[in-house]
């Protein structure tokens, strides 16, 4: 699938390459750095938490801690859909201001690994200058397809909209 | 072989803290004068267990100044010097520096010495003006670049064997410094009749050819020097050297191996700065403890064999009911086993207390007050990191009590009282929380002066109606502080609401009950533990949610006509004498499916602050103890909620925060009927 | 294997000498007085008993004193551990009955050494 960026390590070294895990979300594919994923996980029975933003789907016990699970869809707004099979829930480690968070990320399920150097993403057009801008890194072409970077520090960082909440 | 000592540099710093301590804690107990020798040996001992120590492990300036620490006190415990106020009061500095010096070695720094000097300078000239000299640092023994040949005799006494010595290994060691020539002299062997098994009978001359020099093989026979007649001889006749006059001088010290090199040891420092920080982060315990977990284990590992055996081949119904008695026997050796673990995290309140006697001491000296402590239930035990954090807010309350509490001689004589006042800190348990009391027989809290200075900061209005309690509670507010000029003593910009808040952190609460010319009294309540918790499980809709055991005051069924609506569509029930606010869980968490009807459900009455609610809740699930996991350290503080827990089935379950709660309803104080629930719904039925 | 006791109130340095013969292959026990010490001893037979001079309850000259009495260790070597200040200590001891001494500080290689003096 990834053949048209097929790169060999060393090349991957002397441009500056980073990998990235991309998923799909209502027929869009958006990426995130590869390193900060801890591990890709099925949707399971969750915890509700009080008070919390629509798109704070609860908590889980990932091995002992307790990780709180964003809806990625309702945190960009986009329509929900019901929960199935290859719903997937994408584990990353991010840091904040607040410091080092584990969350994890509902999406419609998990696509393909493509190597990006950063030279090949280009800027968010003024175009999406909607709400959700501040969320993308950058917007890069794979073949036929458009992959949105994402920045996962601004996409988890819920302080802000918390307080709106409370 | 290579030991790398570093590893034992977090003990050592661990021991030579608490060595301090209790050199503190003695030298307060010290009467000049009235000479306790036991006290001055528990003294003397702590200081040479540090200098031994720091001397092992590299510390040199450490070991260099408790040195002469250390001989004074071992004149004064000799009786060859009488104890002054000044050698307490020096000695007390000193331990200030040794304190400071030990934590930026600890730190991984190289400490100032321009106190330490200072000091040992003092020490030197109480010590009849005896000049600066180091501690001796272990001399090498310069070796003889020369091959020489030495006759040694060696004719041992017959108890030799008495003193542990053995031969053999004596020239076995004399070998190791070069050629060895061994000749047995066995004439002295008896009669077997006579023989005692006991004794040694045989002598020896050895010709030994070395480059190590003479000093060298003396060494060898340093301990037997006096049981043993010893003759080295250099061959070639020139001079010869009887043991007997040279064992007058200095006895050579050991040697010293070419592998310490001092410039290591800052190196081997610097790795371990990089793991130590400055709170401790081990823990000692005392051997009683760890043997009673390591029973639990015991038993534990028996209960699991007995359930393997059971759980092998078919199950039959005799087996469930064995299967079932195991799983109960688990289930109470799982409980003891969390218990001793726990246990193991417990440490008495004297580690705290122990800070004040000499805080009182200076503090007290400082404002020319005269100050008795008193120290109450020292061995109540509590949480390690409890402990270290409640540690600053106390001594922000003593010092208040010092400063503002108590009265001078002087003004306590004009007032009938005693001139000496009294600071008594008490500690006990009480269900599962610790209560520590910080109690003064001054003049108590001024309330005329407090509410002055609260209407003047817009704390309250002036025709505000307060009781007492009231206008005492007010000292807690932010931004208040009665001292008309900042002290040096207590009012360094930390007010008694930073106080609260480091206890209400630690799930704790502080109040004061005070008496005009009699004193006050502050009562801390905290939890023993901050890492486990007793919990209710009860369900509201679909979802499990805990309540602290220790919160709840009872549960109930609600009769409808002991029910009131009150202003603002809040329901209140009458309760015996009280009215108790009555909050639906769900909605102040705005979860839905959950049973609206007050009737229907139960209803968990719960205390916080002195205040009363109750909660509505479909069940009440299980009891049990939960452990305390952090919901904000992935997510974000979340009110109404201290934190989560895991659940038997793996299922995350959060823990309620029962003064969040009333806050987040918006339930002022009783007696004010502001309520202002988030989510009201004046439709009872759903 | 060789059986050690070790006997010193500082935890650091029990620990250091305890780990250091228990790399040179001797079975150590530790001990943290000369009480203990001597429970322990009662108990039990050591090729070799190392002490600290200075420790509260019971010194190390009583131990070594208590401990040359008892007829298991009348040939057992037992080595004080002492500083550089202590040379009256040093006979004292001797007259208690120890076999040798260790002039603090030592560092491990230095202990070894000494060891090989009494047990091999």
């Amino acid at each position: 699938m990834n053949g048209e960026l097929a790169l060999t390590d060393s090349e991957l070294d002397e441009q500056n390459i980073r990998q990235f895990l991309t998923f799909i979300m209502d027929e869009e594919e958006y990426g995130v750095d590869i390193l900060a994923v801890q591990e890709i996980r099925g949707w399971e029975e969750i915890t509700a938490i009080p008070n919390a933003p629509i798109y704070v789907k609860g908590a889980i016990n990932l091995r002992g801690t307790i990780v709180p699970i964003i809806d990625l869809r309702l945190r960009f707004g986009l329509p929900s859909i019901k929960y199935c099979p290859t719903t997937v829930v994408i584990v990353v480690k991010v840091e904040l201001k607040q410091g080092v968070k584990i969350m994890g990320l509902v999406v419609d399920g998990v696509s393909d690994v493509y190597s990006i150097s950063e030279s090949q993403a280009s800027d968010v057009p003024d175009i999406h200058n909607t709400d959700n801008s501040e969320f993308v890194r950058g917007l890069v072409n794979v073949g036929e397809k458009m992959v949105v970077l994402l920045h996962l520090e601004r996409v988890l960082n819920l302080v802000k909209e918390s307080e709106v909440v409370a | 072989m290579s030991i790398d000592l570093s590893q034992f540099f977090e003990v050592f710093f661990e021991e030579s803290f608490e060595g301090l301590d209790v050199m503190e804690s003695e030298l307060l107990n010290l009467q000049p004068g009235d000479l306790d020798s036991e006290t001055v040996n528990t003294i003397f001992r702590a200081a040479h267990s540090i200098k031994g120590g720091s001397g092992t492990f590299g510390f040199t300036s450490v070991s260099d100044f408790t040195h002469v620490l250390e001989t004074l006190l071992d004149q004064i415990r000799e009786g060859q010097r009488d104890l002054t106020a000044e050698h307490v009061n020096l000695f007390l500095q000193a331990v200030d520096c040794l304190r400071e010096m030990l934590t930026s070695l600890q730190a991984g720094t190289e400490p100032d010495l321009t106190n330490s000097n200072t000091l040992k300078k003092e020490f030197e000239l109480i010590l009849n003006g005896e000049v600066s000299a180091p501690v001796e640092q272990p001399v090498t023994i310069e070796s003889d670049s020369s091959l020489d040949t030495y006759e040694v005799s060696f004719e041992p006494q017959h108890h030799l064997f008495k003193t542990g010595n053995e031969p053999l290994y004596l020239i076995q060691e004399l070998a190791g410094l070069g050629e060895l020539e061994v000749n047995a002299h066995v004439d002295g062997i008896p009669d077997i009749n006579d023989l005692s098994s006991d004794d040694c009978y045989i002598s020896w001359v050895f010709f030994l050819t070395t480059d190590k020099g003479e000093a060298a093989i003396k060494e060898v026979f340093e301990w037997v020097e006096d049981d043993a007649e010893i003759k080295i001889t250099l061959c070639g006749g020139l001079f010869s050297d009887d043991m007997e006059t040279a064992s007058n001088d200095e006895p050579a010290k050991v040697a010293v191996d070419e592998s310490i090199e001092p410039e290591n040891t800052p190196v081997e420092r610097k790795s371990v700065a990089a793991k130590s920080n400055a709170e401790t982060t081990s823990i000692r315990v005392s051997i009683d403890k760890v043997d009673s977990l390591i029973n639990m284990v015991g038993e534990l590992v028996i209960t699991q064999a007995m359930l393997t055996q059971l759980g092998e081949g078919e199950i039959t119904e005799n087996k469930v009911v064995a299967l079932q008695e195991g799983l109960a026997q688990l289930a109470h050796n799982t409980r003891d086993l969390q218990e001793s673990v726990m246990r193991i995290r417990m440490l008495p309140i004297s580690f705290v207390f122990s800070r004040f006697p000499r805080l009182v001491r200076d503090t007290s000296q400082k404002l020319g007050k005269q100050v008795e402590l008193k120290l109450l239930g020292e061995q109540t035990e509590l949480d390690k990191t409890v402990m270290e954090k409640i540690s600053d807010p106390m001594v922000h309350l003593v010092r208040n009590s010092l400063d503002h509490g108590l009265e001078t001689p002087e003004e306590r004589m004009e007032a009938g009282k005693d001139p000496v006042g009294t600071v008594t800190l008490n500690a006990f348990h009480q269900g599962g929380n610790i209560v520590i009391e910080i109690m003064d027989d001054g003049n108590g809290l001024n309330t005329k002066k407090i509410k002055q200075k609260a209407v003047q900061n817009n704390l309250i209005q002036p025709d505000d109606e307060l009781s007492d309690d009231e206008i005492n509670e007010l000292i807690f507010m932010p931004g208040f502080s009665t001292a008309d000029e900042v002290s040096d003593i207590s009012g360094r910009g930390v007010g008694m609401d930073v106080v609260r808040r480091n206890i209400q952190a630690l799930n704790g609460s502080i109040e004061v009950t005070s008496a005009q010319g009699i004193g006050s009294t502050f009562t801390i309540r905290l939890p023993l533990t901050l890492a486990i918790l007793d919990g209710q499980l009860v369900t509201i809709g679909e979802h499990t949610y805990i309540i602290p055991l220790i919160s709840i005051v009872e549960s109930l069924q609600i009769e409808l006509d002991k029910v009131n609506c009150v202003g603002g569509g809040v329901d209140v029930l009458r309760l015996r004498d009280e009215y108790i606010p009555i909050l639906r869980l769900h909605r102040i968490f705005n979860h839905s499916g959950a049973i609206e009807e007050l009737n229907k459900g139960l209803l968990v009455i719960v205390e916080s602050d002195n205040q009363k609610v109750g909660l509505l809740v479909d069940d009440l699930l299980a009891q049990q103890q939960v452990v305390i996991k952090s919901l904000e350290a992935n997510y974000q503080k979340v009110e109404g909620v201290s934190g989560a827990t895991i659940l038997g089935d793996g299922r995350v379950s959060l823990i309620v925060d029962i003064t969040g709660l009333i806050k987040l309803a918006g339930l002022k104080k009783a007696g004010s009927q502001e309520l202002n629930l988030g989510h009201v719904d004046t439709e009872v039925n759903s | 294997m060789k059986k050690i006791l070790a006997v010193d109130d500082s935890a650091s340095m029990r620990q250091m000498v305890g780990f250091t013969l228990k790399k040179a292959g001797f079975d150590v026990t530790e001990a943290k007085d000369g009480s203990e010490a001597l429970e322990i001893a009662k108990g039990q037979s050591f090729d070799a008993v190392i002490s600290d001079v200075n420790m509260p309850i019971m010194d190390g000259i009583t131990l070594i004193r208590e401990l040359r009495a008892l007829p298991n260790y009348k040939f057992t070597p037992m080595l004080m551990l002492t500083t550089e200040s202590g040379l009256e200590k040093k006979s004292e001891g001797k007259a208690a009955g120890a076999t040798g001494w260790i002039v603090k500080p030592f560092n491990p290689d230095q202990l070894l050494a000494v060891i090989k003096k009494v047990i091999r």
